[in-house]
């Protein structure tokens, strides 16, 4: 199988100014904070991040806020990073809501090669704002487009050099959708076991959809226990 | 989290909608709490959006798994069973109509059973998560909130003012003051807590209450 393993500097340097990039994860579990923390370290601005929520003050997402690199964030819920809350209500960062669900399904369709899907979910509400309503056997529904973007920042627990991933926990949520949903997916694990180690049986995804693999060397605080 | 008697009590209360059998997602806050009042011998499995059915119960920071938490953010624990998976199957299992019960929180309800709980525009927009999905597709919404704001005011009321989650999406209403059903007719007061009378209740409420007894039953 091909070896896919390069360095964080390699794979992050792949990302250009106005890019749009998707981060695994839901809250802690499952986000690529070492990625993460790269791409504050390289800079690029301009971006548009596809993340389910804004994680918490000083972590992971809050970081590139604060760095000033994002223009637009499409998101499910940012309750928990007041940075993003305000930055949104001063009008410096321009923030599109989805439903978790439909967010999930935009991203799992890019993913499948397809361009939209049809659904009643948010209909009568704001979120249903710009969006075409088309009637199928007697019920409105919502046209919603599919979500595919420029790179995917994944979280493995387990991954091999050809990129074939296991998750742990809670930690899968996006993950597998948005490895599945971006043209360069580059994924972070915390260990690199030899090809064949991880049973086919237990692959949750499979190694043609990654671009590459990097090896974390140590955590760092922000993967453990948040003590509020 | 140490709760006064009055939310203990609301919460215990909501606590008897979870029945044996039942698939049920609570929402973050205080629904999360019912949790502590459904007895471990009572057959049920709670989905937690984050992708998570069979939630076991929360752990301390010591023993927790930094892996494993619950959409409200807490460490969670597995039970014989449990099962996890990515956020498109975990919302298939809502729309599909696979959740019996969702217990949410909210900002505004109406009359109507409207709700409004993912936005007060230009102050606090924490945005929907999976509430809409929840309370368009689970097969029974009830709502548990304190009846009135921070300010006082009633969250229950004629119209939301606020950008609605969906709307006649709600079947009862479990508040600090009151249990409250939503029928075809408008809003129909259940119950009364404990140390109240029902002009107190129809005095925090900016909604019309149909009153269907003259005795309400406290809880």
């Amino acid at each position: 199988m091909p070896d896919k393993i390069k360095t964080i500097e390699e794979a992050i340097s792949q990302i250009y100014d106005g890019a749009s990039v998707m981060l695994g994860g839901f809250g802690v579990p499952g986000t690529p904070f070492c990625l993460i923390d790269e791409l504050v370290r390289q800079g690029q601005t301009g971006l548009t991040l596809i993340k389910n929520d804004a994680n918490e003050m000083g972590m992971g997402v809050d970081h590139l806020l604060e760095n000033g690199q994002i223009d637009k964030l499409i998101t499910t819920h940012i309750g928990l990073n007041s940075r993003a809350v305000n930055l949104m209500n001063d009008g410096n960062l321009e923030v599109e809501f989805c439903s978790q669900g439909i967010l999930a399904e935009r991203i799992r369709t890019a993913g499948a090669g397809l361009f939209g899907f049809l659904t009643d979910i948010g209909i009568d509400t704001d979120l249903a704002g710009g969006k075409k309503i088309i009637e199928v056997d007697g019920r409105r529904c919502l046209i919603e487009t599919s979500l595919k973007a420029d790179f995917a920042f994944i979280h493995a627990l387990h991954a091999d050099a050809f990129g074939n991933l296991e998750y742990s926990a809670s930690a899968q949520n996006f993950n597998p959708l948005m490895a599945m949903a971006a043209d360069n997916v580059i994924v972070e694990s915390e260990f690199i076991v030899a090809t064949g180690d991880i049973l086919p049986n237990t692959i949750h995804t499979p190694g043609p959809f990654v671009d590459v693999v990097v090896p974390l060397v140590e955590l760092t605080e922000e993967y453990g226990v948040v003590r509020r | 989290m140490e709760l006064s008697d009055v939310k203990d009590r609301m919460i215990r209360r909501a606590a008897k909608e979870v029945e044996a059998g039942m698939t049920v997602n609570l929402g973050i806050g205080l629904p999360t709490q019912v949790a502590r009042y459904v007895s471990p011998t009572t057959p049920v499995c709670l989905h937690s959006e984050n992708g998570i059915s069979g939630v076991g119960p929360s752990l301390p920071y010591g023993k927790a798994d930094r892996n494993l938490i619950d959409a409200g953010g807490a460490y969670v624990s597995v039970l014989p069973g449990t099962a996890f998976f990515d956020s498109a199957v975990s919302f298939a299992m809502v729309r599909r109509g696979r959740i019996d019960l969702t217990i949410l929180g909210a900002f505004q309800i109406s009359t109507a059973g409207d709700l409004a709980n993912w936005a007060i525009p230009g102050m606090f927009t924490p945005g929907a998560g999976g509430a809409m999905e929840l309370a368009q597709k689970a097969c029974r919404v009830v709502v548990l909130t304190t009846h009135l704001d921070k300010r006082g005011n009633s969250k229950i009321v004629k119209e939301c003012s606020l950008p609605l989650t969906a709307p006649h999406c709600v079947s009862r209403i479990y508040t600090d003051m009151a249990v409250i059903d939503v029928v075809e007719e408008g809003l129909v007061l259940v119950e009364i807590a404990e140390g109240l009378s029902v002009n107190d209740v129809v005095a925090s409420t900016d909604s019309p209450l149909l009153i269907p007894q003259i005795n309400i039953p406290v809880f």
